[in-house]
């Protein structure tokens, strides 16, 4: 059984040796320890020899530097008068920059005793410098130079005045948004899954679902939207119907595909066994299905999300979408970008909710399928 | 079976009568936008209780049409199939197929894919040990919580063996159950077969294209003609087991089955 081991056994995670450091004693491919475990000793140590070697931090220094030079350019270069009093917060946001700076400082030279920070932040040091140019660049063509003319362009310093006088609003509407968008890709996934399974399974539902949902499916939700708030008792409602329809229809194609597209052995092996029909269903369709299942879930995200803006925007009454409109109405152009900035993160977040979601999940197809 | 370290009975209570297959007067065709095809023409044969038998013809001839229908899979055209005189019309969990693909479902672990059976028959719960014994016979109780992509070839088809076994059969339906194998892995699963189904005492039915697995395993083997598949010649191998690859005889009975298939030229 010597095939066994090496066969089973894949390379513990993370103990892929640096390529400064080429392994001490690795063992040749012909020689194959017979038990991984045996091999680890070996690798463990230089591990570890390749991270304390990873040496000085000079992304992160160059990030120090770079925040600095923003807290300079913005604390020191006066503002251009842009026809009222002054920008806000200009000096709070050149002290915060500062900040940054001193933080990014700390991490470099102190960088052993910080090792499991400097570990984490490590390789967002490239990153960490473009942010600051960005800013600078951003910072000097609107508040410095007024290229970028007032009130459609806002420097830095107004989203940050936005942030700390209208959080509660901003809350507010993020809560409203995310109560939305709960209830209506929960009702959207599930109606959608079910419909997908059923049209994947019984040859009736699809003969009289299939149609339906190839007609109707590709319409964007956000068409419907007119007609759905004459028919529905409030806008609330009419959104997360319009959010589930929006999630439903390609959670239920990809769904139908996955189960349609189980290979005919599982079913074979199963039937040879004994296995019942709700057995076949939900032991064996849906598991295979699943991957596909989660597919149909990022597409679907993607037309709750646009459903959502939509429906805040011309109806309901609150959320982040409503919010745009709102400030759009008084030309709160800052409070606009502050609030599409909590957009983009918000929906992100559902969207890394997601895949976190599937690596739990599907965790079986990890050596099957690359990511 | 504390007492011994070695690879543990198959528990008294599992211990099987094979069953007796007779499949009479079979014909077979399939229903293709062409026309029908016809795959088995007016087939007789019998199983005896804890017979191996192989079925051994050119590709494409219906021998694993045939393994479908004495599944229970499909229902035969014509003709009856049946198992200890009552007729086959469904699968049934007494006769286990093997297929050439191990088919092991990749989101489960071995010990899972092992335990199907019993769980589509709602009695894992209260056998979850036989799960453990069907693993250990085949050699795989530390696999137990593997996935199905981490196992070589070889492993996967031992995983479906147990998975079969963990079943109890009186039949063993073997499917080019080795096909795929690389060539020495296959021939020490073929004793390992051989082995197992001493000690078990199922029926055995083994479709191969393989002329010398056939004769090494099985003591009946059923030469089939092109299709639509009759029967050409049964060759009776009654050497004892274990048998040896080298044996005269052997040679003598691969000789004549090459020459039933047209394959002499070159021997």
């Amino acid at each position: 059984m010597s095939t066994v081991a090496d066969n089973i056994l894949g390379a513990p995670p993370g103990i892929s040796p640096k390529p400064s450091q080429p392994p001490l004693r690795a063992p040749s491919p012909s020689s194959g320890a017979p038990h991984a475990a045996g091999a680890q000793p070996a690798t463990v140590p230089d591990f570890k020899a390749a991270k304390a070697a990873l040496g000085f931090w000079w992304a992160g220094l160059a990030a120090a530097v770079a925040w600095a030079g923003l807290a300079l350019l913005t604390g020191l270069w006066p503002n251009k008068p842009a026809g009222f009093s002054e920008w806000a917060f200009t000096e709070e946001f050149a002290w915060g920059a500062g900040g940054v700076s001193a933080l990014l400082l700390a991490l470099t030279v102190l960088a052993r005793p910080l090792a499991a920070v400097v570990r984490r932040v490590r390789a967002a040091g490239p990153w960490l410098v473009a942010i600051a140019v960005g800013l600078a660049v951003w910072e000097v063509f609107t508040a410095k130079l007024g290229t970028l003319p007032p009130p459609f362009f806002a420097p830095p310093q107004s989203l940050v005045e936005v942030y700390v006088t209208d959080w509660p609003r901003l809350l507010e509407s993020a809560g409203a948004s995310i109560r939305l968008l709960a209830l209506g890709i929960a009702i959207g996934a599930a109606a959608g899954f079910v419909t997908g399974v059923l049209i994947g399974w019984s040859r009736q539902a699809s003969y009289w679902i299939h149609p339906v949902l190839r007609i109707l499916g590709p319409v964007p939700t956000t068409a419907l939207l007119p007609v759905s708030f004459y028919f529905f008792p409030s806008s609330w409602s009419t959104a997360i119907f319009l959010i589930a329809l929006g999630t439903a229809f390609p959670v239920a194609i990809l769904t139908w595909s996955g189960v349609a597209g189980v290979h005919k052995n599982f079913y074979d092996v199963a039937r040879t066994m004994g296995a019942s029909p709700w057995f076949l269903v939900l032991r064996v369709a849906i598991p295979a299905a699943l991957p596909q299942v989660f597919v149909g879930l990022f597409m679907g995200l993607g037309a709750a999300f646009s459903t959502l803006v939509v429906a805040e925007m011309l109806g309901v009454k609150a959320g982040l979408g409503w919010y745009l409109t709102w400030a759009q109405g008084w030309a709160a152009y800052p409070n606009m970008y502050a609030a599409l900035i909590v957009m983009a993160l918000l929906f992100s977040g559902v969207i890394t909710l997601l895949f976190v979601l599937r690596d739990r999940v599907l965790s079986w197809q990890k050596g099957v399928v690359k990511w | 079976m504390v007492s011994s370290a070695t690879i543990p009975e198959v528990s008294t209570a599992a211990r099987v009568t094979g069953a007796r297959i007779d499949v009479r007067n079979v014909s077979h065709w399939f229903d293709l936008p062409a026309g029908p095809l016809h795959v088995i023409d007016e087939l007789d044969l019998s199983i005896a209780p804890g017979e191996f038998v192989a079925l051994l013809g050119p590709s494409g001839c219906g021998k694993s049409t045939l393994l479908r229908l004495v599944a229970g899979l499909e229902p035969a055209t014509t003709g009856e199939l049946l198992q200890d005189g009552a007729p086959i019309t469904q699968p049934d969990p007494s006769r286990i197929v093997v297929f050439q693909d191990p088919t092991l479902f990749p989101w489960r672990t071995v010990w899972d894919n092992v335990a199907l059976g019993l769980q589509a028959r709602g009695i894992l719960k209260s056998q979850r040990h036989r799960v453990d014994e069907a693993l250990a016979l085949v050699g795989l109780q530390d696999f137990a919580k593997a996935f199905p992509h981490q196992l070589s070839g070889g492993m996967a088809q031992r995983v479906a063996l147990a998975r079969a076994l963990v079943n109890d059969p009186t039949l063993l339906v073997l499917d080019e159950p080795l096909g795929k194998l690389d060539s020495l892995t296959r021939l020490s699963m073929q004793t390992e077969l051989v082995q197992l189904w001493q000690r078990a005492g199922f029926s055995a039915l083994l479709v191969t294209h393989d002329v010398e697995e056939a004769l090494f395993m099985a003591q009946r083997v059923v030469v089939f003609s092109d299709r639509p598949a009759r029967v050409k010649q049964v060759l009776v191998n009654d050497l004892p087991y274990p048998r040896h690859r080298g044996d005269p005889h052997l040679a003598a009975l691969r000789h004549e089955a090459l020459a039933l298939l047209g394959l002499d030229a070159s021997w």
